[in-house]
């Protein structure tokens, strides 16, 4: 049970926000994999590749050339071989607007992007352990929303 | 038209159960939290067979002894939560109790198995419970806290803000819209 790694996506067009994501990730207890992506088409056609194994949760930024965040999000949730994906919005926005229209289109969790990479690892830590327990204990995911 | 169904989980998942194993004609008894008692042996292929049938409905047949101690520690909790009488009950005596081990021993098992402590798990399943109250009921949060057997209302609103990250009424608000825009958004 917690021998086994968590599979882990990002999506993110910024190198050095991928790059600090990945070192917080790597530091934490439990153990991630992680695949990033540098923009929404990318993780779409990731996802949409026959046979692979989906990711546990997705991190999505909202601000993405070619494909958008919320693009991505609107997609996985009216695919049914996606819909029951865990969706963690990254973003640098903390508008109250933003946060509620990625919640009300099925994301899962809002991360403000934090602005130390302490706050990241913890914030970061804190998802993963909260996600694990709706993937291993009966508890109702159409009601998973978690803001930090 | 949208029709509205509650459902009984346990009595599903019982009935469920028993209906495959009977179609196994396999001779058992059910014992509570989730234990199935089964006569004489079980061959591999069989058992194989049944996890397979079950696996559609999400029962799965547990391997592992710590991770059937820690579902059955789940399952504890959930019997807990759930019966009025056992409200003023101390966790840690009942689950020792129950299950048969110290509360240390049962403790440890549950934080190194799941990434969280037996305290912290019972807050979560307690807010997912007001979750589910908030969203399927007309009762008010200090009707919730009060069969969630909280302090005060003051005191769910605290721990339902510290895990969720929103508090009671915001989530509220977000889920009442949610259903009405998959609603509108499918038809």
């Amino acid at each position: 049970m917690s021998n086994k790694l968590l599979n882990i996506a990002l999506a993110d067009d910024d190198e050095d926000d991928r790059m600090l994501f990945s070192e917080a990730i790597e530091e934490i207890t439990i153990k991630t994999q992680l695949t990033c992506f540098k923009h929404g088409q990318e993780l779409m056609e990731h996802l949409n590749t026959p046979n692979i194994a989906l990711p546990n949760l997705i991190f999505l930024d909202l601000n993405m050339p070619i494909k958008n965040g919320m693009q991505c999000l609107k997609e996985i949730r009216s695919n049914p071989a996606l819909r029951d994906l865990c969706i963690a919005i990254y973003s640098t926005s903390s508008s109250e607007k933003d946060i509620e229209e990625t919640f009300l289109n099925g994301a899962n969790i809002y991360l403000n992007k934090p602005n130390n990479f302490v706050k990241l690892q913890d914030s970061v830590e804190r998802i993963l352990q909260l996600n694990w327990q709706y993937h291993t204990s009966n508890l109702n995911k159409d009601t998973f929303l978690f803001r930090i | 038209m949208t029709l509205f169904v509650k459902y009984d989980f346990n009595l599903a998942c019982k009935t469920l159960l028993k209906e495959h194993l009977d179609a196994f004609g396999i001779s058992y008894t059910l014992g509570s939290l989730g234990e199935v008692h089964i006569k004489g042996k079980l061959p591999e292929e069989q058992r194989q067979a049944l996890a397979s049938s079950l696996k559609r409905y999400g029962i799965e047949i547990l391997d592992d002894q710590k991770i059937t101690l820690v579902e059955r520690i789940k399952n504890a909790i959930d019997e807990l939560l759930k019966d009025e009488k056992l409200k003023s009950v101390k966790v840690s005596s009942y689950l020792a109790d129950t299950l048969n081990y110290s509360y240390a021993h049962l403790s440890s098992i549950f934080s190194e198995s799941t990434y969280t402590s037996i305290e912290n798990y019972i807050i979560l399943r307690k807010v997912d419970l007001a979750k589910e109250l908030i969203c399927n009921t007309d009762l008010t949060l200090t009707e919730i806290a009060f069969q969630l057997n909280y302090s005060s209302v003051a005191h769910l609103s605290g721990q339902f803000k510290k895990t969720t990250g929103l508090t009671p009424s915001t989530f509220q608000r977000i889920m009442a819209k949610k259903t009405n825009y998959t609603t509108h958004s499918q038809t």
